[in-house]
């Protein structure tokens, strides 16, 4: 009876011990280990947000994958920064030419106070058409704006207003929805029509102007 | 008492003497490649640039804007960081060394018009002037270009 129990609590001591590790490994090595944070923007496969594009239509990282994307982030009450990089954009995307249509270009709003689906419309419809508007809850833009490892920061004015602080770069990925690399604010048109050619592919490359 | 009063007329003139002379140092500013977008209706911010040449032999300093286009014209500064956030403020002063351009540029240095009176059209103009230390003015007529225009030619 004695040596039973004993028998016992051993099997439940490996049962725990076993269940210890198998925790750790999952949680270390297996499936639930931790993407490594080294500051790069995750694979938009491993990103989790819902949003809805300047149609109406709900959007999320899945819906870029299968086609290289340029993704960036900004508000339309930006008098600076956002109407230079969208006009910076649709410039290289005229570079492009028709192989612009190979591309998911996505302007994310940091404002969804006041960029609603219908504000979104009404910006982007200015700039190159393959641009695209996404807005939506504020929560989900910010598991969007993490999921880049960008950021962003509502700050008041003198006006009574307020403005936003944001990441300016412009983020790339490749079909499959691994990350390449960012355009910086403000590089010049011969650096950035090849990087995004990169996006795309050597093969898609050739034969373009 | 003729003396007295010739004392008092130069105490009198002393600061329009020399308003006049420090006059000199605004007056020879230059305003060049002025150029604005489009905004969308009235209810965001608009942004204007623009070149401004000290021509003259002495600092200048700019120290604000007015424009009947927008109740709020000030002039901020647009900065990005390594991490490449971006993020504006107001400027403050400008000071103008002599012989030197400043540039109000996309990214840069630009004319904040906050509080827009009337939506800027493309093709339309408004009257931009810039105010200097010396209490010197000098207004220059920007052009509207399209709200994707990248610089003053596009």
């Amino acid at each position: 009876m004695q040596s039973r129990s004993v028998l016992g609590y051993g099997a439940a001591a490996l049962g725990v011990l076993g269940l210890a590790l198998f925790v750790g490994w999952w949680q270390v090595d297996g499936p639930g280990a931790p993407v490594p944070d080294d500051g790069r923007p995750l694979p938009l496969t491993a990103m989790e947000f819902d949003l809805t594009d300047h149609e109406g239509r709900p959007v999320g990282p899945d819906t870029l994958v299968g086609a290289p994307s340029m993704v960036f982030f900004g508000f339309t009450y930006c008098p600076d920064v956002c109407p230079t990089t969208l006009a910076d954009i649709s410039g290289w995307l005229d570079a492009l030419g028709g192989d612009a249509e190979q591309l998911n270009v996505v302007f994310i709003t940091v404002d969804p106070e006041r960029d609603n689906v219908d504000a979104m419309a009404e910006y982007v419809g200015y700039f190159h058409q393959a641009i695209r508007g996404w807005t939506g809850p504020e929560q989900q833009i910010a598991l969007a704006v993490e999921g880049f490892r960008a950021t962003y920061e509502k700050v008041p004015t003198d006006s009574g207003d307020y403005t936003m602080n944001h990441t300016a770069s412009v983020f790339l990925f490749d079909a499959e929805g691994r990350f390449v690399t960012t355009i910086d604010y403000h590089e010049p048109r011969e650096f950035a029509v090849p990087k995004l050619r990169r996006a795309m592919n050597e093969k898609d490359a050739e034969g373009a102007t | 008492m003729k003396y007295t009063i010739h004392a008092t007329c130069s105490v009198l003139m002393l600061p329009f003497m020399l308003a006049t002379s420090a006059m000199a140092g605004s007056a020879d500013v230059v305003v060049e490649n002025a150029w604005a977008r489009a905004s969308i209706g009235t209810s965001r911010p608009g942004a204007a640039y623009m070149e401004v040449h000290n021509a003259g032999d002495e600092p200048v300093t700019l120290t604000g804007l007015r424009t009947d286009l927008a109740m709020m014209p000030e002039v901020h500064r647009t900065a990005t960081d390594e991490q490449g956030v971006s993020s504006m403020s107001p400027a403050g002063q400008i000071v103008i060394a002599p012989g030197e351009t400043v540039a109000f540029e996309p990214g840069g240095l630009h004319a904040m018009l906050m509080q827009l009176q009337r939506p800027m059209e493309e093709g339309e103009t408004f009257p931009l002037t810039l105010t200097f230390s010396d209490g010197g003015e000098t207004t220059v007529e920007v052009p509207i270009l399209g709200i994707a225009a990248r610089g003053p030619e596009d």
